[in-house]
């Protein structure tokens, strides 16, 4: 693979401005999964970063920026916190971001917490995770930012009484289990099933799973996989069994409708909703634009995904938290220019809110739809400038 | 009480899809090690490379689902011949740690060498309309795809029963197993079974990494993945018995598919368990020679 060469100490020196007299080196330490199954994750987000740095030379304040990136290999967390660990003390990263999966976030927080690096959250879902150390921000997303409306449109909306719960067996599955779970029993419904479908690693072959909930009779199933390979499977179990003629609405957070999956799926998806905050078919001038360069860029058959998006605008938060500091970082400095940063991403407006360093932004009805000869997203719905639910209410490890 | 026979059925018609599935790709296995003693933790890795042959058959020269299904394993099973020829039959006489070592060596490098070629990613395959959908039996409706393994795998079974046990060269086959001095002494090639046996083992798992995709996915990790289960049944069944890998076949996927139905909370842990208490009464296997 082309981006293996990026791997381990190669170091891509971006932005080289004219030199002024007060320009700094500033060294960010990129920590992505770049090889195994999910290595399709980690270009997606290591090219919206470089979209981002290409298009926008002049967004560092002059300074320059040298990606120092890390292979976190799986959703482990100790590759991840060992790498977090020598990007700090060896390479003396001023910044850290990445992160895919919840875990490395997880492990690598209290490292970054004693350093005092900022950190900045690509991907990495599990509502708590900000709570882990002051010095993290995520512009990403949050389990419950989906989940939670997902909960009340299912039951209002949809018209869903039961619903049945299927999650990957780690923190950010057992996260949108409870985000779904507490809203859809809010708004009068109730949970009839709740089943760990395996762990993250590996996709499992989902039919038991499937097959006992066809025979509990939900009038949804709720489904989090990670996003890569998980989802295409899911939906071509649903599809399999047969579930869709047997009454079952299959819905989830948009990491089950990936825009970079939605083609190897079966055509039988179209129907499914979903929430979430980012699809390439999103029709705003601002997305058209992104998708167009996104194409240029990296060439006509590929397409971003939220985690393109979210690399994009991770790399937008960055510049202008460098830019905010004239090159010079500190953790708290970092946190004070980020907090009530706004931003006209690709996805709309987003926003981090400086109570908890978490991203606000609009959650979206996904219809997914079978139109010109490819599944599609569709937009039906919009709930606007959603906060992390799961803070708002203090629910669990988001009191803490 | 009708919740607990739908429940029933949905368990014994997936455990037993699986199982099939499992049978084809670990009866070669249980041959190659039975026969020549030979630890192949690779064996996996031919399954795999049946399943990567599916994908490139069907995608890139155009084959139908079905006789693509048949190319791959017959392809597999004659790449596998070299490997049997300048590989592995070096270390027939080295102990099993040279074995295990040759054998993962070679995991490592057909999933670098998959991953280089295919990318990292799980792969598909477009299945064609007729097995798609369901099948409605009446008192309850089935994925055409698993019946369609279910059928593949009985048939394998009857076609490799028979092989075995009313030809010559099974019964050939049969005599090296039992004692291979023996029936070197009587002018049996030895050597020339040795090669056939492998072929068609790796032929047999490469046929069942093709059925494999639409069922558990492919990707480069699979012969790593699924190793524990092929050994599983291989260690279950007892070393060169066919009859031992499907009973073992047939436990393990119905136990593993009713574990993950009742109780989705313990995940794996009941076939384990199951093998431990198997192997602890019978440590030869339940069909094995002590």
């Amino acid at each position: 693979m082309k981006f293996n060469r990026l791997l381990c100490g190669v170091a891509s020196i971006v932005g080289l401005m004219a030199a002024t007299a007060n320009a700094e080196t500033v060294k960010i330490g990129v920590v992505l999964t770049y090889s195994g199954g999910a290595a399709e994750l980690g270009e997606q987000i290591d090219r919206g970063m470089n979209l981002f740095i290409d298009q926008n030379k002049d967004a560092f304040g002059g300074n320059e920026i040298e990606l120092i990136k890390r292979d976190s290999k799986h959703p482990g967390g100790d590759i991840a916190k060992t790498a977090v660990q020598e990007l700090i003390t060896r390479e003396k990263v001023d910044l850290l971001a990445g992160f895919i999966f919840s875990p490395n976030a997880m492990a690598s927080a209290p490292v970054i917490n004693q350093a005092k690096v900022p950190m900045i959250i690509m991907n990495a879902g599990t509502a708590w995770i900000p709570s882990l150390s002051p010095y993290i921000a995520r512009v990403s997303f949050t389990m419950w930012q989906s989940g939670y409306p997902m909960g009340e449109y299912a039951a209002k909306d949809l018209g869903c009484k039961t619903a049945a719960v299927g999650f990957t067996d780690y923190p950010p599955g057992k996260d949108s289990r409870d985000a779904f779970s507490t809203g859809f029993e809010k708004f009068g419904g109730k949970i009839v099933e709740s089943l760990p479908m395996g762990g993250p690693r590996e996709v499992p072959d989902f039919t038991p799973f499937f097959q006992r909930v066809k025979n509990a009779k939900p009038d949804c199933f709720y489904i989090f996989v990670p996003a890569g390979n998980h989802a295409v499977s899911v939906v071509k179990t649903f599809t399999s069994l047969g579930m869709d003629e047997a009454g079952i609405k299959l819905i989830g957070p948009g990491d089950i409708t990936q825009d970079t999956k939605l083609q190897e799926m079966p055509k039988e998806a179209a129907g499914m909703i979903t929430m979430h905050h980012y699809s390439a078919d999103y029709k705003t001038p601002a997305n058209i634009a992104f998708v167009k360069a996104w194409k240029a860029a990296y060439g006509d058959d590929t397409i971003p995904d939220f985690m393109g998006v979210a690399g994009y605008d991770g790399m937008a938060a960055i510049a202008h938290a460098i830019t905010a500091q004239n090159g010079k970082i500190t953790a708290d400095g970092t946190m004070k220019a980020l907090a009530g940063w706004t931003f006209d991403s690709p996805r709309g407006k987003i926003s981090i809110d400086p109570e908890t360093r978490d991203i606000i932004q609009d959650e979206n009805v996904h219809k997914v739809v079978w139109k010109d000869g490819r599944l599609g997203i569709e937009v039906i719905g919009t709930i606007p400038q959603v906060k992390d639910p799961c803070k708002a209410n203090a629910i669990g490890k988001c009191a803490e | 009480m009708q919740q607990a026979l739908a429940a029933t059925i949905s368990i014994l018609f997936d455990g037993v899809a699986y199982a099939m599935l499992l049978f084809i790709i670990s009866v070669g296995l249980s041959i190659t090690m039975g026969l020549m003693g030979f630890a192949n933790l690779a064996h996996g890795a031919f399954a795999m490379m049946g399943g990567y042959a599916l994908v490139s058959l069907m995608l890139t020269l155009s084959v139908p689902f079905l006789p693509a299904l048949a190319l791959a394993a017959v392809i597999v099973a004659i790449i596998s011949i070299p490997f049997e020829r300048f590989l592995y039959r070096k270390l027939y006489k080295s102990g099993e740690l040279d074995q295990v070592l040759l054998s993962i060596g070679l995991v490592f490098m057909t999933t670098a060498a998959i991953t280089y070629l295919y990318g990292p990613s799980t792969v598909s395959v477009p299945v064609p309309d007729f097995l798609t959908g369901q099948i409605d039996l009446g008192f309850s409706t089935f994925p055409t795809y698993r019946i369609f393994t279910i059928v593949v795998g009985f048939a394998m079974m009857i076609a490799l029963w028979f092989g075995f046990e009313r030809t010559i060269v099974g019964a050939k086959i049969r005599a090296a197993v039992d004692n291979r001095r023996m029936a070197q002494s009587i002018g049996i090639d030895v050597d020339k079974l040795f090669v056939l046996a492998f072929a068609l083992g790796s032929g047999m798992a490469a046929l069942g990494g093709g059925l494999a995709i639409e069922i558990i996915g492919m990707s480069p990790n699979f012969a790593l993945t699924y190793l524990v289960f092929f050994l599983i049944v291989v260690a279950v069944g007892g070393l060169g018995s066919i009859r031992g890998a499907f009973v073992a076949a047939l436990i393990l996927g119905i136990i593993d598919t009713a574990g993950k139905y009742l109780w989705p909370d313990g995940g794996a842990f009941f076939i384990y368990a199951l093998t431990v208490a198997i192997l602890l009464v019978k440590p030869e296997g339940l069909f094995g020679k002590a």
